[in-house]
């Protein structure tokens, strides 16, 4: 089956040791993680993780059904790029000198619309968000020029559907808690 | 009790009387000594099993757990102690076997210094529990043993690993227990979709030539007599997985027998042939299907089944009936036309003549030459009136006791399917026992296996568990031997194997016993050995070169199986 990068999107309570549980499920089936972001969700105390790979259709939703599983994630989806607003974050690190030697670095700055973050006398620090091949390709001209550090944040996303799916899935959990027949 | 205050090994004690535990298996030391101190305090509220050895204590709760239905409870120490029950932890998460496994863990202060018998608990078993938490202050105590109990047992079971420091069991709070109904993040039970239940009913309506394939599932859900009146209403016949094997009674007469590997040729044949599939609590293992390109390719697929990363993981399905079968098969059932499927049914009638010719009578009913493995097998199911738990370990003896061993009533196998651990057999015969007084427990193992854990013999000593032990010698490591002769131009390679005098061992344990050689002596051994009311083991010299047929080779299609004769 054909590869393509799926953007898997993790719902979690905040649990310590739920990276883990999560970032296993590839390794154990020897999947990659391209990128991975972790932060706080629209809703309170709940964790949103969001992770890239590249793998097939088949096997993506197999692992999202095994993140699915771990007791303390509430909801795992995969999506592919149209389906998700994304965006990632690079920094770039160069000499001052360049900057002040070479006029194209500001041109090219002003053409990604990438910002200046700060200039002293020894480095400025670039910022630019876009996709990969975005913030890649700024990264490639500055190159010419010379770059001391750079580095680009894993993938953030959020989805074209107008409805947060996992407010529907919390309202109907939260009908489930009555007592449940418990077996034994 | 409520409100009382206490030390958090106190409350850990309070906790699992709250959840109704009798049984506690387990082994002491150092970071758990708290824990076992409180123990001591409520001696009267357990029964408690000092295992030989952690893996031991694990197999026992597993034993324990597959036979009464109840949650299995370890107690033991950090570090190698911890590390001790791994074999036990995974061999229930890929058995679906409820476990709550307590260990120690050094002070919280002291996490993270390579302290003295300190290990990453947590991360080693998150892979292999369906839920694994440490526990650093007393007053968590309680709201994590609800939570284990209740994801162990509810859902599909599995194992689930409490790590506890030092501080949290000396740590004094104020007890009081809520026992966990809920949690927000997990679904055992997924809701039984009424869209699949007909399209299920209406596909198997239409069926010709259905087949059911019975899991681990329907006992787990206790749902042997929904499965039965499914069955008999749409006339379906049935082949069941090892770890299904009891669910139906082996006279029942739509069950066919056992599916894969070593199964019998009509379910696996019938596979092949069926127009419908019906999966019931059952995960297609590989044991089951063999080459997944070649299996039932000619059939529509239908998965009853708890676990939504069931479907569609090995098999493509059809249709998927997600639920608990105790709900999923009555649903379905109800939708169902009274069909008679007797041609179909019949045509199993050839695959059974042939292999009772070629494979069973050579095998338990051998007119010369040495004593066979089967042979044992079906003298002692003949002898106890198919009427005894069976518990077994993992190779040839495991095979063999799963195709001639029979059954009158549920929950009556107890082996390790998934993990096919070794050593398993002896300790989990003795959470058997303990969990099934009533019944007869006849454990079948290799003169590998038992040597794996043969330390347990002291427990059984110590605790005088009923358990009938044979051990089925045929001074090899029977199954890879067997797979050398087939496929490794018979070159053993670490498989002969010198053993002790079995007897001699089981005289030093205060265990009777009895070796035999001679076929003529096997039915009054096997009398005898039924007849003791205490352990007792019974050591049989099987022929060297016995082998498991049929058995359709790993990774083949049921095509290339092999008879054997």
């Amino acid at each position: 089956m054909e590869k393509t990068l799926y953007t898997v999107t993790v719902f979690t309570e905040n649990i310590v040791g739920l990276l883990n549980q999560i970032t296993i499920i590839f390794t154990r089936r020897h999947i990659n993680i391209e990128s991975l972001t972790v932060s706080q969700s629209s809703l309170p105390g709940i964790h949103k993780f969001t992770i890239t790979a590249e793998t097939d259709e088949d096997m993506i939703r197999k692992v999202v059904r095994q993140i699915e599983k771990r007791i303390d994630v509430l909801k795992a989806y995969y999506l592919t790029d149209d389906e998700v607003i994304y965006q990632e974050v690079a920094l770039y690190k160069i000499p001052s000198d360049s900057l002040l030697d070479n006029p194209e670095i500001e041109n090219l700055v002003r053409k990604y619309n990438a910002r200046i973050l700060e200039v002293n006398r020894s480095y400025a620090v670039i910022e630019l968000t876009g996709h990969t091949e975005d913030t890649q390709e700024l990264f490639n001209e500055l190159s010419k020029f010379r770059v001391l550090q750079f580095v680009r944040s894993g993938r953030i996303a959020i989805t074209k559907s107008t409805v947060e799916r996992l407010s529907d899935f919390l309202a109907e959990m939260e009908t489930r808690n009555i007592p449940s027949p418990c077996k034994k | 009790m409520k409100d009382k205050m206490m030390n958090g090994a106190e409350a850990l004690m309070c906790s699992l009387i709250e959840e109704n535990v009798n049984t506690i298996f387990g082994y002491p030391g150092g970071q758990i000594i708290i824990v076992f101190d409180a123990l001591y305090m409520y001696k009267d509220s357990f029964q408690y099993i000092l295992t030989r050895h952690e893996q031991g204590a694990t197999h026992a709760a597993e034993g324990y757990a597959r036979v009464s239905g109840e949650t299995g409870v370890v107690i033991v120490t950090s570090g190698p102690g911890a590390t001790n029950i791994i074999t036990g932890v995974a061999d229930a998460m890929l058995d679906s076997t409820p476990l709550v496994v307590i260990t120690g863990q050094v002070g919280s202060t002291q996490l993270g210094s390579d302290a003295f018998q300190e290990t990453d608990v947590v991360g080693i078993t998150q892979p292999i529990t369906k839920w694994s938490y440490q526990v650093r202050k007393a007053s968590e105590m309680p709201w994590a043993v609800a939570r284990a109990f209740y994801i162990a047992r509810q859902g599909r079971p599995g194992p689930v690993v409490l790590d506890i420091t030092k501080d949290a069991q000396s740590e004094m709070m104020e007890f009081s227990y809520k026992k966990c109904h809920f949690i927000r993040s997990y679904q055992p039970y997924p809701t039984l979709q009424p869209e699949s239940v007909a399209s299920a009913a209406k596909l198997i309506n239409n069926a010709e030539r259905p087949f059911a394939l019975i899991g681990q599932g329907v006992l787990l859900g206790h749902a042997e007599e929904e499965l039965k009146a499914f069955l008999i209403k749409a006339d379906i016949p049935a082949g069941s997985t090892l770890l299904g094997l009891s669910a139906m009674p082996s006279d029942f007469p739509l069950n066919k027998g056992l599916l894969g590997m070593h199964g019998n040729i009509g379910p696996n044949i019938k596979t092949a042939e069926c127009d419908v599939l019906i999966a019931i609590g059952m995960r297609f293992d590989d044991r089951v299907t063999g080459d997944l390109n070649k299996y039932a390719k000619q059939a529509k697929v239908i998965h009853f089944d708890i676990d939504p990363s069931e479907i569609d993981k090995n098999v493509k399905t059809t249709i998927a009936v997600l639920a608990d079968v105790k709900q999923s098969l009555p649903a379905v059932t109800a939708l169902l036309e009274l069909n008679i499927h007797t041609e179909w049914i019949r045509s199993f009638d050839e695959c059974e003549k042939e292999e009772l010719q070629r494979v069973i009578l050579p095998e338990i009913k051998p007119e010369a030459g040495s004593i066979t493995m089967g042979e044992v097998v079906h003298k002692v199911s003949e002898a106890i009136g198919h009427d005894a738990v069976l518990v077994t370990d993992v190779g040839q003896n495991q095979w063999m006791a799963a195709r001639y061993f029979k059954f009158k009533h549920s929950r009556s196998v107890i082996t390790s399917g998934g993990l096919g651990t070794m050593g398993f057999g002896l300790p989990a015969s003795i959470g058997a026992a303990l969990g099934a007084p009533e019944r007869r427990i006849c454990l079948f193992c290799g003169d590998g296996g038992i040597q794996m854990t043969i330390q347990e013999l002291g427990t059984i000593m110590e605790y005088k568990i009923p358990v009938k032990i044979i051990v089925l010698n045929n001074n090899y490591l029977g199954m890879v031997r067997q797979w050398q002769e087939l496929f490794f131009r018979e070159r053993y390679s670490s498989t002969p194997m010198m053993n002790p005098d079995f007897s001699k061992i089981a005289d030093a344990y205060g265990i009777a016993s009895r070796k035999i050689v001679k076929r003529e002596d096997l039915d009054q051994a096997i009398e005898e050995m039924l007849k003791n009311n205490d352990s007792y083991l019974l050591e049989v010299e099987v022929e060297e070169n016995g082998m498991v047929y049929p058995m359709i080779p790993a990774g083949k299609s049921v095509e290339q199986i092999i008879l054997g004769d």
